[in-house]
């Protein structure tokens, strides 16, 4: 069975220098290193890419890429690693198409992206999570907000949520998968909420 | 497929597998989807990550709500209160002398699990009672009966520790498990460091710091330390996604197992059959389905009378 880490979990440091890493512990530094990276690498793509529709796609295909570099070996610079991953792969499908990207692809420095910058203190992160959290949660959709409050915060089953709500066992499950995209979605990309 | 379908097929994923019934073959199907490609798997990763990491919102602890408490929004906060007072309400639920204890508790074959506001979770295991309280600046969790896995989140300022009768746990940064049976406490060690502390153990206190795979058992004539791989710790841990899982178990322990998570008991006619040897991955909560395995793989016949399941020849 596929073991899937939580977030922030950190597993146990078994492996030596150098040596091949389990599924498990690319998972976990995936979720660990790469994702809170998602917001930066989301602005780079909408920056260097001229079609907006192609941007998940290509997320996703930056993601798998340094997912499978990292179950050969654990990138040290995981930042840096990602948003050369990013690149590379923006020089690669332009050359393809034969066309010159919006920035032509200038030096990372050049835009921005810090590569060394410090992460944020873990204590300090660990604080702003839930208010992050919270705001992601206030801008999903009413019904959708409902399901994701019965099931995670009071903790009813799938279920007992479609009798809660008065609505198909379906229907809870689709609430409960889209409220679920959603969330991910404004919290890992920290789209700021605003306040009335 | 494409992103958009692959993100939602993941988010189903997640969802199908927290809320609705999950069977053995759905974590099989799942497996076969999360190995077809990298990118079913990263996109799986992410929502269940994000999901995962919602928990925190269960802001349940007053005390151990930190400065988290005014940021949450009042519709939050009555959840919150809704909460909690469900789970007072929900039968075996025991007052302790501290006014802010709070008790949660499983019944056989339950599973709960508590988001702490300060990023810490614990996982109650079948038939398990805990009270959380606060002494000082100590959190402080009270294993009145049962089995626990704890991630806490370390905090120098804050001492995470677990009572379990004469014994003590203080954690120095780490996942572990604990295990209280009447007569013994057992702790293992996931990752990072505790220290155990028997207050009785023939009549003088003992204590052992415990790193990574450290197991050790106490109980009033004895306190032992062994080694075990993490992976077998985690195996041994395998009832937070609801499963049980032997390798080269023997029958008896296996049905040990079962009884602690079903009503319906399973009985061993003979001590032949008790020391056969079993593997595989199995539910929990089905005495039934393992007893039908048993009886295939071993030809054996399975009779119920009352509340037992029989194994016999």
């Amino acid at each position: 069975m596929v073991k899937v880490p939580e977030f922030g979990r950190e597993h146990t440091g078994l492996r030596k220098a150098g040596e091949g890493m389990t599924a498990s512990e690319a998972d976990a530094w995936f979720v660990r290193e790469i994702l809170p990276l998602e917001a930066a690498l989301m602005q780079f793509l909408r920056h260097n890419w001229r079609d907006r529709g192609d941007v998940e796609d290509l997320r996703q295909e930056i993601y798998a890429r340094v997912y499978g570099a990292a179950k050969k070996e654990i990138p040290q610079a995981p930042k840096a690693f990602l948003f050369t991953t990013a690149r590379n792969l923006l020089i690669n499908l332009s050359q393809k198409a034969n066309v010159i990207p919006i920035d032509a692809m200038a030096d990372l420095d050049a835009l921005g992206i810090e590569l060394d910058a410090p992460s944020p203190d873990r204590s300090v992160a660990a604080r702003q999570e839930l208010r992050r959290l919270q705001d992601a949660l206030d801008q999903l959709p009413p019904r959708h907000r409902e399901a994701i409050i019965l099931g995670r915060i009071e903790g009813l089953s799938g279920r007992e949520i479609a009798h809660r709500m008065g609505i198909a066992e379906t229907t809870a499950s689709q609430h409960l998968k889209l409220g679920m995209m959603a969330l991910t979605e404004f919290y890992l990309r920290d789209t700021p909420r605003r306040r009335t | 497929m494409n992103a958009l379908d692959i993100d939602q097929a993941a988010a189903d994923w997640v969802q199908r597998r927290q809320f609705w019934n999950w069977s053995d073959d759905d974590q099989a199907a799942l497996d076969v989807w999360l190995a077809e490609s990298d990118r079913n798997r990263v996109a799986y990763l992410r929502q269940n990550a994000v999901w995962e990491s919602a928990g925190r919102l269960v802001v349940l602890k007053p005390e151990l709500e930190v400065p988290a408490r005014a940021r949450i929004s009042p519709l939050l906060m009555r959840i919150a209160a809704g909460v909690l007072v469900a789970a007072l309400g929900a039968g075996g639920i025991v007052y302790t002398m501290h006014p802010r204890a709070a008790v949660y508790s499983t019944d056989i074959g339950g599973r709960k699990t508590l988001q702490l506001a300060d990023g810490s979770r614990i996982e109650l295991n079948t038939n398990t009672l805990v009270s959380l309280s606060k002494e000082g600046d100590t959190r402080k969790v009270t294993l009145v009966r049962g089995e626990a896995y704890f991630h806490i989140h370390h905090d120098a300022a804050h001492p995470f520790v677990v009572v379990a009768g004469d014994y003590r746990v203080t954690d120095i940064g780490t996942e572990f498990v604990v295990r209280r049976a009447p007569e013994r406490v057992e702790v293992g060690l996931i990752k990072g460091g505790v220290r155990f502390d028997a207050a009785n153990v023939q009549g003088t206190p003992q204590s052992a710091l415990l790193t990574p795979g450290d197991v050790v058992v106490a109980d009033a004539n004895s306190m032992k330390m062994s080694k075990k791989p993490i992976r077998d710790l985690m195996t041994e841990l395998s009832w937070r996604r609801g499963m049980l899982v032997f390798k080269d178990t023997m029958l008896e322990e296996a049905a040990a197992q079962f009884n602690r998570y079903n009503r319906e008991k399973i009985v061993l006619a003979g001590a032949d059959i008790a020391r056969l040897k079993i593997n595989g991955s199995f539910q929990a909560s089905s005495s039934e389905l393992f007893a039908r395995s048993v009886q295939d793989l071993f030809g054996l016949t399975v009779t119920h009378t009352g509340n037992e399941l029989v194994i016999s020849q």
